[in-house]
Order: structure tokens, then sequence, then C-alpha cells
């Protein structure tokens, strides 16, 4: 067993784990986090997409023991602690980017992450970004549509904020 | 009791119509979902699956002493340590000659396809459990497998079910002649043959085996000490209802006992229409150890022991004049049932049946299906079941006829199809077709398609000799929806009606719950329903509350499929909000002290004619509640329950325009311009609408250039895993353009015609079609799906070299495309 000490999604956790527990059998299994699915064993389809210190991964190819140190943010801690959604839920909602929810946690943890290294993609840089994550719902194209649409918003929010910090 | 003013305001916006965004969203994207693998009980015990690694065999002996042993390990079963265990069932019964093997959820002496329970590990944790699978050793003798339809077909394989005698399961056989409603095809057919005028065109080709691939894997729990002294049981299910009714017919558990729920299910498509072993299993062994259990599939478990769907082999002969008018069709199938036979699995292909015919005026038709059963997992619904094999034949068969006669394959449909003045129209498979435009559908696709520019380039690029070529590709077609009429159901020996139930209830304070015996898995019935009920008794959409996927509250029901939950489970909560208004009716008259003819109902409110004293169905609700001052006699509740049951199936129609760059250097498809323009009749939510008609579209494709479901000549499931089987990403697929137009179906008070399965109906025969309308000019006949850029090449590389042009590889068909002209 190695001793790991984890902060998930705000609140840091301290354990004794398998050194071969996935981190997605420890988000899930140990701490209860759910909200990361698992749909494929052979890290295709993206359901489990967390980020590791910002970044996502898929965390069905991350050990446990990895992540060590680390920060995760899961589907859980990705809205405000006011329930206030990340504009890319919102987006999804508004797009209607789900349907049956199962890719949903991992779509929107990928998507995240890809408007962090890409905030103005285009609709090839979008499909190309989530080449990772599979949807057997939705044929993609309203999924597209909510990234295009969170990008927007962030971009507004982004430059609000320009203005506000340069006033 | 006071009486509200009549308002002079504008009547509230119609609901239905509106793209409301979804009331199901919100857990969704905050990771607040109910997935039934997220669920921990006290207690509760891991299982883990031993599967077989043969696709027949004899089981000699299994030692499960060391697995027993294994850290963490409560038990070990193998199929005789499962007594109670009844045989899986089909409720389908094609023929009265239909053969039915016995189908163990854990077979005690043989096995008939890769991945069949052997063994079952009970553990405190899934990881001992699964670790405990290492220390079972099973000693298999091991058998020659089947894997070749036509070989079982005609008894050249060996028999799989020696008790059956034959590989084969029934024939089941449709011909117009003999039901009165056309003539004789193979009349039709041998006199074309003869005629000088004629032309005959006959071709064999491939559906292949496809699987689901839902993004959830199957997930059971079972809690045999339930509330209620019931057994709880919680499965990714698609039907709640049948399974409760299924378990107690084949595994003998008073249906009382059960309590079923469906909690969030990642996706269906029909692949979560079953009652599985692995859920069997899973109540077996909760209820032998008295504690709650868990079984959750890994997707490889799912690729090689869930149902797959399609795969049959398909002969066409059509026979037309040569201006293009159809004069008989013959459609023998070869379906491949796999290893046991499925909940409906021999069902599957004579659903197609009925639409072979698609939208055209066949004056003689004969339809043969022999479903035969091989050493491979059973096959079974899957998004469109039977008619996108059939739409598939038709709308191939189609161009393939154009292809010889020379002619617009556009103009030959019109040449053919039932005019929208021809409505309604019985066809030669016997359905009555109640409303549809083809010509206002089509017009409309041509057009945001730009149908003759896209024929002016294909001709620049061909005359150019361009390395890439386009393809352009046309499906028209139409479906039958809205399963079913209980009287059509019990006409093809299905055990099962195809009614639904709804039940409201009005609350005190005015908001209103719904139950639907429908169980929606991602399609977004939540919110249209809330829409048609928000309409109907003109209550705010945020004050519906939809309730299903429970069978202690959704008391009865027949659950989510074949394009039924709006056409039937939405007219059964129409009708059963009709009886809560009828009821209010009556009692809003006693309140205004009016005489009931004298109640004007709008929006929910109930006014005496000619003034301004009403009442809000709210304010009825809740004198209902408070009882002081009814009318006498009536019972003290607005509440009311319906089931209805069609009269007819619906029939969506649309067209399908596909654009195809097929680069003849390395055979490689890209699809450039996809155009729907589908008429589903009354809309509901276009929101939802545009995202089943996407989602549809995406599977369609993905059967057309990506997803085969391959089982080696031994029985191995070489596309086994997601690695192998390509579910297609969002690189992999196109912009969708849709648009429809709208024909109200007349069956229905909503006109409604469903929507679930239209996009996977349509697009893989418009995808194959352009396609193959890139790479004729090269003499090719036939790419077989999935249509890979290796086959492609290989077709087109064939094709110059003279050699067979219609590359059917994979020795389960046999390829003899041909045309004759008449005699001479």
């Amino acid at each position: 067993m190695a001793k790991i000490s984890v902060t998930v999604d705000g609140t840091t956790y301290s354990d004794e784990v398998e050194p071969r527990l996935l981190l997605v059998q420890y988000l899930r299994e140990n701490l209860g986090k759910t909200g990361t699915l698992i749909g494929c064993d052979t890290s295709n389809c993206g359901a489990c997409t967390v980020l590791l210190d910002g970044v996502s991964i898929k965390s069905c190819s991350v050990l446990a023991v990895q992540a060590d140190g680390h920060e995760v943010t899961t589907i859980e801690g990705l809205a405000g602690l006011n329930g206030q959604l990340h504009p890319v839920q919102q987006a999804f909602h508004e797009k209607h980017a789900l349907q049956c929810g199962y890719c949903t946690p991992g779509m929107i943890m990928r998507s995240v992450s890809l408007l962090k290294e890409n905030p103005h993609p285009t609709e090839a840089e979008i499909r190309e970004g989530l080449n990772g994550n599979l949807c057997r719902c939705t044929g993609y194209q309203n999924i597209v549509a909510a990234v295009q649409e969170a990008a927007e918003t962030l971009a507004d929010a982004a430059a609000t904020a320009g203005v506000g910090s340069a006033q | 009791m006071t009486t509200t003013e009549a308002t002079t305001a504008a009547a509230p916006e119609a609901e239905i119509g509106r793209s409301r965004t979804r009331k199901e969203d919100q857990h969704l994207i905050t990771g607040h979902n109910t997935f039934t693998d997220g669920m921990t009980l006290p207690g509760m015990v891991h299982l883990a699956m031993v599967r077989s690694p043969h696709a027949r065999a004899t089981i000699t002996s299994i030692d499960v002493e060391q697995a027993r042993k294994a850290p963490g390990v409560i038990g070990v079963w193998t199929g005789k340590d499962f007594p109670e265990q009844g045989g899986l069932i089909c409720v389908w019964p094609i023929t009265p000659d239909m053969k039915s093997p016995v189908h163990l959820p854990v077979p005690t002496d043989t096995v008939n396809h890769v991945g069949e329970i052997v063994a079952v590990i009970a553990a405190r944790s899934k990881t001992d459990a699964v670790d405990a699978t290492e220390l079972v050793t099973v000693d298999y003798s091991p058998l020659p497998a089947v894997t070749d339809l036509a070989a079982a077909r005609d008894g050249s394989a060996p028999v799989i079910h020696e008790e059956l005698g034959s590989n084969v399961n029934a024939t089941w056989v449709y011909d117009s002649a003999d039901a009165g409603t056309g003539g004789s095809a193979k009349d039709a057919i041998a006199a074309a043959r003869n005629d000088p005028d004629q032309i005959v065109v006959e071709r064999t080709l491939r559906q292949q085996r496809v699987i689901p691939a839902y993004m959830e894997p199957r997930s059971t729990v079972c809690d045999p000490n339930g509330a209620n002294d019931q057994i709880t049981v919680w499965s990714a299910t698609q039907i709640p209802h049948v399974l409760r009714t299924v378990l107690t017919l084949s595994q003998g558990i008073p249906e009382h006992e059960l309590h079923i729920i469906a909690p969030d299910v990642g996706g269906g498509f029909g692949g979560k229409l079953e009652v599985t072993p692995e859920e069997v299993v899973t109540i077996m062994v909760a209820r032998q150890l008295g504690k709650p259990a868990k079984y959750t599939e890994t997707r490889s478990e799912c690729m090689v022991a869930a149902h797959h769907g399609r795969d049959q082999i398909q002969h066409f002969t059509m026979s037309a004049r040569k201006d293009g008018t159809i004069t008989g069709f013959d459609v023998d199938l070869t379906a491949n049932m796999g290893a046991y036979l499925a909940l409906i699995g021999p069902g599957i292909p004579i659903l197609g049946a009925f639409m072979y015919n698609g939208i055209y005026k066949i004056p003689a038709y004969h339809f043969s299906c022999t479903n035969v059963f091989t050493n491979e997992v059973m096959t079974d619904a899957y998004r469109g079941a039977g008619r996108p094999e059939a739409t598939f034949g038709v709308e191939r068969m189609i161009d393939e006829l154009a292809t010889e006669l020379g002619m617009d394959p556009i103009e030959l449909r019109r040449k053919n199809w039932i005019t929208h003045e021809e409505f309604p129209f019985t066809t030669v498979s016997g359905m009555t077709y109640d409303t549809g435009n083809y010509e206002a559908a089509t017009a409309k696709a041509l057009e945001l398609f730009g149908y003759d520019e896209l024929r002016a380039e294909q001709k620049k690029r061909r005359d150019e000799g361009a390395t890439v070529q386009l393809g352009i590709g046309t499906s028209t077609f139409t479906e039958m929806c809205g399963l079913a009429p209980s009287r059509v159901l019990g006409s093809l020996s299905y055990a099962a009606g195809g009614w639904e139930a709804a039940s409201i209830r009005m609350l005190p304070t005015g908001v209103v719950e719904v139950i639907t015996g429908i169980s929606p898995h991602g399609q977004g019935h939540v919110t249209g329903f809330s829409q048609i009920v928000a309409d109907r008794l003109g209550v705010p959409f945020e004050n519906v509350k939809i309730l299903h996927g429970d069978t202690n509250v959704s008391a009865k029901g027949l659950d989510t499929y074949g394009s039924r939950s709006l056409v039937v489970g939405g007219i059964a909560v129409v009708k059963a909000a009709d009886k809560v208004i009828a009821k209010a009716k009556i009692i809003a008259a006693h309140l205004l002290e009016a005489s009931e003819d004298d109640i004007e109902v709008s929006h929910g409110t109930f006014t005496v004619r000619g003034t301004e004293s009403s009442l809000t169905i709210a304010d009825i609700s809740f004198a209902v509640f408070s009882g002081h001052n009814l009318p006498d006699g009536c019972e003290s509740t607005l509440d009311s329950e319906a089931t209805y049951d069609p009269e007819n199936f619906s029939f969506p129609h649309g067209t399908h325009l596909v654009a195809v760059d097929v680069d003849t250097e390395t055979g490689k498809s890209v699809i450039r311009r996809y155009v729907a323009v589908d008429d589903i009749g009354t809309v509901i939510n276009p929101l939802l609408v545009d995202g089943q008609v996407h989602g549809g579209i995406a599977q369609g494709i993905a059967q057309a250039l990506y997803e085969e479901a391959l089982y080696s000549e031994e029985g191995q499931l070489t596309s086994g895993s997601f690695v192998d089987y390509l579910v297609p990403s969002a690189v992999d697929l196109p912009h969708y353009t849709t648009d429809r137009t709208v024909t109200p179906a007349t069956s229905n008070p909503l006109g409604v015609k469903g929507v679930g399965e239209a996009g996977t109906i349509a697009s893989t025969p418009a995808v194959v079609n352009a396609v193959l309308d890139a790479v004729r000019q090269f003499g090719v006949t036939d790419v077989q799906m999935p249509m890979t850029p290796a086959r492609v090449w290989q077709a087109i590389h064939d094709a110059k070299n003279g050699g067979n042009a219609g590359n059917n590889d994979d020795g389960h068909g046999n390829s003899d495309n041909s045309a004759t002209g008449g005699a001479a």
C-alpha cells in the first residue's frame, strides 16, 4: 500500500492505496466522486476525463499514486460554490449538447481544458480537440456548438476582466 | 373559494413547438448523475464473471476451490449452483414451428458463444472479485464453431443445438399475392425476364453485424431485502416494466415481489432492450446471500456478451419496365440470430418486412426471411430494428436500378413514389400510410443541397479524371413508428401488446405529477412531455413533474423503443390530461353555479360563457383537495389514468442527400455535405428533434463507413474493444444540415410521427449510395459495409483490373450481382 495525499475539488484527502489503483477508481470507490464515469477499458472513450493540475487527463490512464501531491478537478467541482455553472456547463445545457449524459462529465472537462489550450478554436480544431472523447447520442454537432458558445462567453468574460483591470 | 377575474391578457405562448432546453440536464452536467454503477448499499457484494473463451465447447470440469479461498471472496457459483435458474425467454415466436434452444443464464454443460458466463465470483470489492476470476480453472472440450450464415442455412455446418436438429430457427414469408395486397412477385419477375421491355436487377448485399455501443456499460444492483419486502433491482435498462414481467415468467419470482428501477441510463439504442443473463445472475446471488449485489460489466465484456444488431445476407430481385416503373420485388434474407434467441431477436428482421417497399408503389412483393443460429452472441434490437435493413435494401436497389437504366436516381424515385394526393395509401406489404409528402421533402432537400451544382461539379471531376471523385447519394426513406397496435402485434405472434399508459396527479398547490410508462434514457421525454401537459392543462412548464422508470411509481408501461415514446406514450399523456379537464369542468360548473354546457375551457381556465367569472385548474385542484364544496356524488379527485393503444403505426419520412469526396488513391471517403429534410409530423420541441436526427444520422454513417463486429472462423470476436471497433469521434463525422417539412399524422391527436430512429434508417443507404456513385465509373458494383478505405481502394483496384468488383469478402455472403435484360 502507498500513502497519498490528493486535493480533489478543493478538499485534501490522505489515503493508503494499492499502487495499481487507477485514479478513476480512487475517485469513484474511495472518495464517492461518482460523477466521473467509466465507459471503456482501453482509454478510448474519455468518459473519465478530469483535470489534473488544470490539464485534462483520462483518469483511467493515471494511477492514484501519480496524483499524490497534485490537484484534481472533477465535474463535481467545476461549478462555483454557489452552484454557478461554468460557461462550458451552461453552454452544454443551452445547445442541447447532451442526451443520455454519460459522456458528458468527460466531454465537459475535456472542453474546459481545450478552451484553455486554445481560447478561439475553429470548428475543425474543436473536433480534433475532442477526438479522444466518444459520444453515441449527439452526433457531436451540438457539442461543437456548445464549445463554440463557451469560447465566446469565456472571451467576453476575459475582455470584461481585462477592461476592469486596465481601469 | 374566490373566483378570479378573467384576464384579457394574451394567451400564454404555446409550449408545443418551442425549443425548450432540457429539464434533464442539470444533474447530468454537474456530476450528480444516478447511473447504476454509482450506487453503493450497506453490505453490498461485487460480482465478476468468468466467461467462456470458446465459441462452442463442452464444459468438462470447473475447479473453483482456489477462487473460494482468495482474499475478499464471499462466494463462487457455477451453473450447477443455481438450481433456481430458469432459461431466458424469447417473447416473439414468429412461426408456430420456430425452434428455440434453452438459454440458461449460466450454462451447466456447454457453451455456445465466446463470452458466455460459466462462473460467478462475489467479493467484498470489485478488485477482489476480478482477481479471483483468474483462479477459476475451467476445462473445455472445444467443438467446431459455426460462423457462416449460408452454411448454417443450407445445412452444411454442424448443428449447434442438437435437440433442435437444425441451425434454422424459422422461415417467415409474406407474399402480397397470398395476402391480397398485390400480385405475385415471383410471377412478375419471371415475366420480366422474358419481356424485352423490362429489366431484372438481382443483387446480394450484406448487412454487417454492428454493436450498439451505448456509452454506459450495463450494470445491475439488487437488494433482496428492499422496502415493502420487495426485491429491488436497479438496472441500466430501457425496459423496467418488461424486465419485471419477463423475470417473473422466466425465473418464477412473483411479479409483485419485484421492484425495478431504471435510474439514469446511459444510452440504449435498442441495446438495453433485453433481459440479460447478468441481471438474472445478480438477482440470484443477492437472493442466495441475502445481501445486496452489484455487477457492472467492462466495455470488453459488453462487446462480447451484450446483444449485437443487424447481420443479414440480403438477396434482392427487382423487376421494372425500361421506363423505370417497378413491377416486382423479391426479398430473401438470411438473418443471424447468434447462439440463442434474444428477447425479440427473431422478430427484428420481420419488422423490416413491411418496409422493403419503402415509399414506392410496387405492385408485387415477396418477402422471405430465414433465421439461423451461429456460435456468435445474440442479435436483437439496434436503433431502427429491421427498418434500417429494409431501407438500405430498397434504397440501394433503387440506385442499382437507376444505374442499370441510366436514369437519375431522384427521377427514378419520383416515377415510383406515392404522390401526396394518393394518401391514405395501402402498400403492397399491407401497411396503410396515413399521410406524407415526398415531393415536398425532396424539393426542399434538393434546394438545400444544391443538387444540380454538385452534379455539375461531379461531371467536371470525372471529365478531369481527378484523384478525388465526388459521389452523390440519396435516401428517400420512410419508417413505421409508434410500436405498436396491439392487434397487429398479436397477428405477428408477439407475446405482449403495444399500448402505453399514463396517469396524472393534480396536487393541491396546482402543480402536476405525470406518471408515464415509457422509460427515457437520453431522449428528453421529461422536457417534451412537460410541454405537452403544460399546453393541455394550461399550467406553467415548470409546474409539471414527469415521473418514470420505477415500477412502484409507474405501475404500468411498456417502456421505450421503436420510436414509440411520444407517438404512443405521449398520446396516453394527452388522453389522461383530457380526462383531468373533463373532471375539472364538472366541478368548475358547480363552483361557478353554471351549467356545464356553459363552461368554456381555454389554457387551463374555466370560464362561464359570456361572463368574466372563471376558475383556473389550480383553483379547482385546491377545491378538490379541500373537498368542501363538490357536486353531490362527485369523487374528490381530478387524477386520471389512461391507456392508449394506437390503431395504426405512424410513418415519418424524409429525404437525405449526401455528397462524399472519395480519394481514389487511398480509398478514403469524407462526407462533404449532408442534408436531411425529415417529415416527422408535428414537432413538440425542435431542439430535441434536431438532437435525435443528428445522433441518428451519426449512427447510420457509422454503419456505412466505420463499424463492424467481426468474428473469426473460430468464433472469436476480433473487434472486441473500442480499439478494434471504430465508434466514430467528432473528427470522423460531418456537420449536418437539418430541416423539416410538416405533414401531421392523422392517426393521433397531436399529429406526431416519432423521430428516434429516422436518422439511422435514412443515412446508411444515402452514404453508401454516395460512395458507390463516386466509384461506379471504374466498374465497381458494390463495396461491402463498412466502406473502409481498404475496401474502397480494393474495389477500385479490382474493377480496374477486371476482377470481381463487388467485394463481398468475408465469406459470409456470395456475390452474384447481375442485371439481365429480357430476351432481346
